[in-house]
């Protein structure tokens, strides 16, 4: 785990190109509705992948707001992401029910395998890891997921296949 | 595979199904199959037939209380946003479902859209909205897909929309989804989230019933409040009201997971002894364990011990146990389970989730965990085990929002009952439940 709590080479990657025109679509969608501040952010995530820097700037002179009004809003939510992330989200349960049911043993398996700690990516981008709490699905607990795909009833045997499947994958 | 199940099980047999009526049982991405099932006739029923002062009449007959935990009347709260003055007035679903080991609105969501829709326009034409929004949970993507489709059905069938079936009632409905963030899901953050601010709570009052949204009216309900909004004009308020017990009237749905032999989500009628659903619903322990405690409440909740469970699962009951009813997560645990690990486990989730806006909470949920962490790892004084009651009396005294003010919740309701756990920790450092 120590070794996996060390690896931060995710600073490095570098930021590819923005095409602003996706922003632009994602504003004009949103543009009059009131408080429309969080649906243009996860739109401009959801095209993107991640909410770049540029795309910040851009918004605030488009909505009128202040850069760091909308960095306010990014950092508070969780689920914004202001670097780009691994192709396969891998995200383990941390809910009570898996909890009760082991969830801690495979938060250190995931750890040993794939060396990133919560929120990190991999330097290649295949892999970005997260720690979540409650994934509603306690009866499967205990409970892991990659991008949309569900995995219950987890053991450490099954964090070894998943991690196969995913590693024979093109990115 | 779930249809293969003998019916006549007891999981079955003493469940009371309102909410649920259609869940499973239709598909609920087919508006045809809802009304097949009486589905908006209840809306229909109060547009045409009544005023909408008899409709929040109705609603305080039914006895119906807030089902996101707090139990608040939920007739009473429709009066007051009707009486509020203001230009305009807003309604809001609440399934932001932040409680860890629950998922019963995420349920209702995906299984059964249309009812909670039909409950917030009912709501609408009550208190006089013409504007309502779901707040979903970032992690339900499903549940905002299928409300979102459902939405689109509905406005199609001249049942949302301008002029509701013929009426002069017009009435929006739009999704808003959240962003990973435990605290928007208390009411006066997640207004805020609403507004595209960051989602931290505000004192109260004035509640969000006086000013909400824009500083207008709002009535904000949960999910499975709305839910049972339909039932309760198609069975008739008076029906509705003989479920129950107490001032707990109606049904709860309960997310039932942990080491119970049946996992699932079960509505039953409130007031049922713990007993009951634990041993008949689950089918009693899994591995054969004894039962040591069952959580309810999730993070702002307690644990209940063997020797209560014969206590009536309802708002009063559960709460003078130093528990609440919470929003329906129900954690069954073993004779392994140890109480410590179980506190420490929700503070650990609390001090992640703070939104800092406070120093109770920020700084004491950090220095309960501490002082949690070291009890359970044996290294904790007597004196330890002083400070951390007169903490969290503390926290919970002077927290702004729920989340710092209920937080000690788990480590007191485990002192209360399992305090010889606690003192074991400290005096023989180790943990008597292995
Ligand atoms: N569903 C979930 O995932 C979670 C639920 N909770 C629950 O939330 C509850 C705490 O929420 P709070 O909103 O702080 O509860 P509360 O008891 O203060 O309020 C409940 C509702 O009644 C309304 N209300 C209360 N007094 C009022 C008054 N005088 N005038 C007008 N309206 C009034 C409030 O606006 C609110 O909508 C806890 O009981 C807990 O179980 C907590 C965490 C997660
Ligand atoms: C930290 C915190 C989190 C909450 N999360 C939720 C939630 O996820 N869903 C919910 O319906 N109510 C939640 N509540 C309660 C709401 O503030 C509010 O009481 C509720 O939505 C009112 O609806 P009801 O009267 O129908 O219960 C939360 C409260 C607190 C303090
Ligand atoms: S009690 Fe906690 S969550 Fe609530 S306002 Fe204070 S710091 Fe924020
Ligand atoms: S606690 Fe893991 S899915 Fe609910």
């Amino acid at each position: 785990m120590s070794e996996a709590v060390a690896t931060t080479e995710t600073t490095e990657v570098e930021e590819p190109v923005i095409d602003l025109a996706l922003a632009e679509e994602v504003i004009q969608k949103y543009k009059d509705i009131p408080g429309n501040l969080m649906p243009v952010l996860q739109g401009i995530q959801d095209a993107y992948g991640y909410v770049p820097r540029i795309t910040v700037d851009y918004v605030a002179e488009r909505l009128n707001v202040y850069p760091s009004q909308i960095y306010g809003v990014l950092t508070f939510y969780a689920q914004f992401h202001l670097k780009p992330r691994g192709k396969f989200i891998i995200r383990v349960c941390m809910g009570t029910a898996c909890h009760v049911l082991g969830a801690e043993r495979i938060k250190e398996s995931f750890y040993d395998r794939i060396g990133i700690g919560h929120a990190e990516t991999t330097p290649d981008r295949r892999f970005t890891f997260e720690l979540v709490a409650c994934l509603g699905a306690c009866g499967m607990a205990p409970l892991s997921m990659v991008n949309d795909e569900t995995y219950g009833k987890m053991t450490v045997q099954k964090v070894d296949e998943i991690i196969k499947e995913y590693s024979s994958l093109p990115i | 595979d779930e249809n293969l199940l003998p019916a006549d099980w007891p999981f079955f047999t003493r469940q009371t199904r309102l909410v649920l009526a259609n869940s499973g049982r239709i598909d609920p991405e087919n508006l045809e199959q809802y009304i097949a099932c009486g589905g908006y006739e209840s809306l229909a029923q109060v547009l045409h037939d009544m005023t909408p002062d008899q409709a929040c009449d109705s609603v305080v007959q039914s006895g119906l209380r807030g089902r996101g935990g707090g139990g608040y009347p939920t007739g009473l709260k429709w009066q007051l946003v009707r009486k509020g003055s203001g230009s305009r007035k807003f309604i809001v679903a609440n399934g932001d479902e932040g409680d860890p080991g629950a998922y019963m609105d995420r349920s209702l969501m995906e299984s059964d859209p249309h009812r909670i829709l039909e409950g917030i326009a009912i709501a609408g034409y009550a208190i006089g909205a013409e504007q309502g929004y779901i707040y979903v949970r970032g992690e339900y993507p499903v549940a905002a897909q299928r409300l979102r489709k459902a939405i689109k059905d509905a406005e199609r069938a001249g049942l949302l929309g301008s002029r509701v079936l013929d009426s002069s009632f017009s009435f929006r409905i739009d999704i808003r989804i959240g962003a990973g963030a435990f605290v928007c899901g208390e009411e006066t953050a997640l207004l805020a989230s609403i507004m595209g601010r960051r989602g931290q709570p505000r004192i109260r009052p004035p509640y969000p019933a006086e000013a909400g949204l824009w500083g207008c009216p709002t009535l904000i309900n949960n999910v499975e409040t709305f839910g049972n909004i339909p039932s309760i004009f198609s069975i008739g308020p008076q029906a509705f009201n003989a479920i129950g017990n107490g001032k707990s009237r109606g049904t709860k749905v309960f997310a039932l997971c942990g080491e119970v032999v049946n996992n699932g989500l079960i509505e039953v009628p409130m007031g049922i002894p713990l007993r009951e659903i634990v041993f008949e619903i689950g089918g009693g322990l899994a591995n054969g364990a004894a039962f040591k405690a069952a959580q309810t409440g999730g993070p702002s909740g307690g644990c209940i011990p063997a020797e209560k469970l014969d206590t009536p699962v309802d708002y009063e009951n559960l709460q003078a146990l130093g528990s609440i009813m919470g929003s329906g997560g129900l954690i069954v645990m073993g004779e392994q389970s140890c109480m410590v690990d179980v506190a420490r486990f929700f503070m650990e989730f609390c001090l992640d989730e703070s939104c800092g806006k406070c120093v109770p909470c920020r700084t004491g949920t950090v220095e309960i965990y501490r002082l949690l962490s070291r009890i359970c790892n044996g290294s904790a004084s007597q004196r330890d085990l002083q400070t951390l009651e007169q903490l969290c009396q503390m926290v919970k005294d002077t927290s702004l929002c729920g989340l710092g003010a209920a937080a000690p919740n788990p480590v007191l309701s485990t002192l209360r009952w399992f305090r010889a756990e606690y003192e074991a920790h400290v005096s023989q450092r180790r943990c008597p439940a292995g």
